[in-house]
């Protein structure tokens, strides 16, 4: 296992509430290598984004570790940047000072101050928003604040780029045009990636790995479906690639069929608590 | 539904105005006149009655309170020489009203920083909330004068004891708004800062005094409306010069006009201390409130 560059190893997760414990995730065990784009995909509630949070140091494993780059994580830290669902940029400054505020963290030492202001500026050229530099977030679009919140990600230089639904909240043509662009970013960048998704098209199109987790309580990895198709990837011309379709079949069997959701109480009360917890 | 009624129907005889007009006037000039038809007229005319009827009711022999006209005649000299200075007491409006006003600003400010302080604790805390909580919450039922004796008993000074009442008056609002803000920064900016590893001070400036500035701004708008309650109040006992003192002399030689025309410039001060804040707090809380 401590060959991967990013290791989760034999992770356990339960919360106490009200002197209940809950198992949200047992065993779970996954190795990333070095430039790889790897998507988590699962119904909500089966612990994918407490996955994402233990591997962001947000919260602690009950058990089991997770190593990146040799180093044990127990904090989070700029070596693993995440993307967030609502974007979470500070409302109160510009979209430049939302990513030189990251830069001038991250880099106070290693760049001079002209340098840390290049390197905002390329970032947030690199997801094209450098036509809005002065504007405040309230003053553009869900889409142009999901950019923003990507390259303030990218600016730290990550070694591994955590992505917590980054499109979930956009429309269908908005998504598709940043998903499009991610991909190009990736495939100049080469960063290891982990991005949660429930979009079966979105996880196929953009990984090299799809990590399917089964249900919850005690959830846990179920398959690895390794994505074999050539980079760099196009969407339409793979709509009618037969490959394409085969691994998305294999994915929607799995959600659909080998892990339909039982959306009875007992599952509920059990995944209720958990998403609760792994967002606050 | 009021507020909606209101301008509709002022906007009526905009229309009605504009449309005989035969050369098209300027846009900024039609934007104009609807500005002042909707925002002047109103408390004009409302105005224009309500003296209308102060002036019936009190213009008859007996009645014991003067008519607006008798006000102004009474205290002209009062109005045209806001600067006089005759040492004393008797000195001028405008040196009343800066008097008290040197004394909010004293306690106010004073205020600020220790609510604001006291705020966070209680906000970042949860021990300092469980602890301090219970006794903000029976303090700050006390009446701003209840405070005054004590004070008077502590200082053995007026001047001191009329700030500590401001003081002690408008710092619960902030204190409470700062907390409510502090704890309701959204865990989303917290985990920015973790991930960036912020520190203690950055965290303060960075994320938590914006994240929190639209609360810290509502209770210091509410604290500067409580101090300029309580000076009045507190100046009619403390005595010297001020405008609450001014009012309760006047009281005491029976010149009512002065009175009315100390309220109407307390009124007014007051309006534009509330304003001042508010203003303060939309310029440094731009953007903060819609994300």
């Amino acid at each position: 296992m401590g060959a991967h560059y990013l290791s989760i190893e034999n992770v356990d997760k339960h919360f106490e509430r009200d002197g209940v414990s809950s198992q949200v995730l047992s065993q779970v065990n996954l190795g990333v290598e070095r430039g790889e784009y790897i998507s988590i995909i699962g119904h909500s509630g089966c612990g994918k984004s407490t996955v994402l949070n233990i591997v962001a140091g947000l919260i602690g494993a009950s058990n089991g570790a997770v190593v990146l780059d040799g180093k044990e994580v127990h904090s989070p830290g700029p070596d693993r940047s995440l993307v967030f669902q609502n974007h979470s940029l500070l409302p109160w400054l510009t979209v430049y000072e939302n990513v030189a505020l990251a830069v001038n963290k991250v880099f106070k030492r290693s760049k001079s101050k002209a340098e840390r202001h290049e390197w905002t500026l390329h970032n947030l050229e690199m997801v094209s928003m450098g036509h809005a530099l002065h504007k405040r977030p309230s003053e553009i679009s869900g889409g142009m604040k999901q950019r923003v919140g990507i390259a303030r990600a990218l600016a730290m230089q990550p070694k591994v780029l955590l992505l917590d639904e980054p499109f979930g909240a956009l429309d269908a043509l908005t998504r598709a045009h940043l998903q499009d662009e991610v991909m190009r970013i990736q495939g100049e960048l080469r960063n290891t990636v982990m991005m949660i998704t429930h979009d079966v098209d979105e996880a196929v199109l953009l990984s090299d790995r799809i990590v399917m987790m089964t249900n919850g309580p005690a959830a846990t990895i179920g398959e690895i479906l390794t994505i074999d198709l050539p980079r760099p990837r196009n969407r339409i011309a793979l709509a009618d690639d037969p490959l394409y379709n085969q691994y998305r079949h294999a994915v929607l069997s799995f959600l659909y069929e080998k892990q339909r959701k039982v959306e009875d109480l007992g599952a509920r009360r059990v995944a209720s608590p958990v998403k609760e917890q792994a967002r606050a | 539904m009021n507020a909606d009624a209101k301008p509709l129907k002022a906007a009526g005889p905009a229309i009605g105005l504009s449309t005989p007009a035969p050369r098209p006037s300027p846009r900024w000039l039609k934007r104009l006149r609807v500005a002042v038809v909707q925002n002047v007229i109103p408390p004009v005319v409302i105005g224009a009655i309500l003296l209308g009827l102060w002036q019936l009711l009190c213009s008859s022999k007996g009645s014991a309170l003067p008519p607006p006209t008798q006000v102004i005649s009474d205290t002209w000299e009062l109005i045209v020489n806001p600067f006089f200075n005759n040492g004393g007491n008797d000195v001028g409006m405008a040196w009343q009203l800066l008097a008290s006003l040197k004394r909010v600003a004293y306690g106010y400010l004073l205020a600020v920083v220790a609510g604001i302080s006291l705020g966070v604790l209680v906000g970042q805390s949860t021990w300092a909330m469980r602890g301090l909580d219970p006794l903000f919450q029976i303090l700050r039922t006390v009446p701003p004068l209840a405070w005054l004796p004590l004070s008077l008993a502590g200082f053995k000074d007026s001047h001191p004891s009329a700030i500590f009442v401001i003081f002690i008056t408008a710092i619960w609002p902030i204190i409470i708004n700062t907390s409510v803000g502090v704890r309701n920064i959204p865990e989303d900016y917290r985990n920015v800062a973790k991930v960036l590893r912020l520190n203690g001070l950055e965290y303060f400036t960075k994320i938590m005094l914006p994240a929190a500035a639209p609360y810290i701004f509502s209770g210091l708008r509410i604290g500067v409306g409580l101090s300029w309650l309580a000076i009045i109040a507190a100046e009619m006992l403390i005595g010297g010069v001020g405008i609450g003192f001014f009012i309760w002399d006047a009281w005491n030689a029976s010149r009512i006009s002065d009175i009315i025309l100390a309220l109407f410039y307390v009124g007014i001060v007051g309006f534009c201390l509330d304003r001042l804040v508010a203003l303060v707090g939309q310029l440094v809380t731009r953007g903060t409130s819609a994300s």
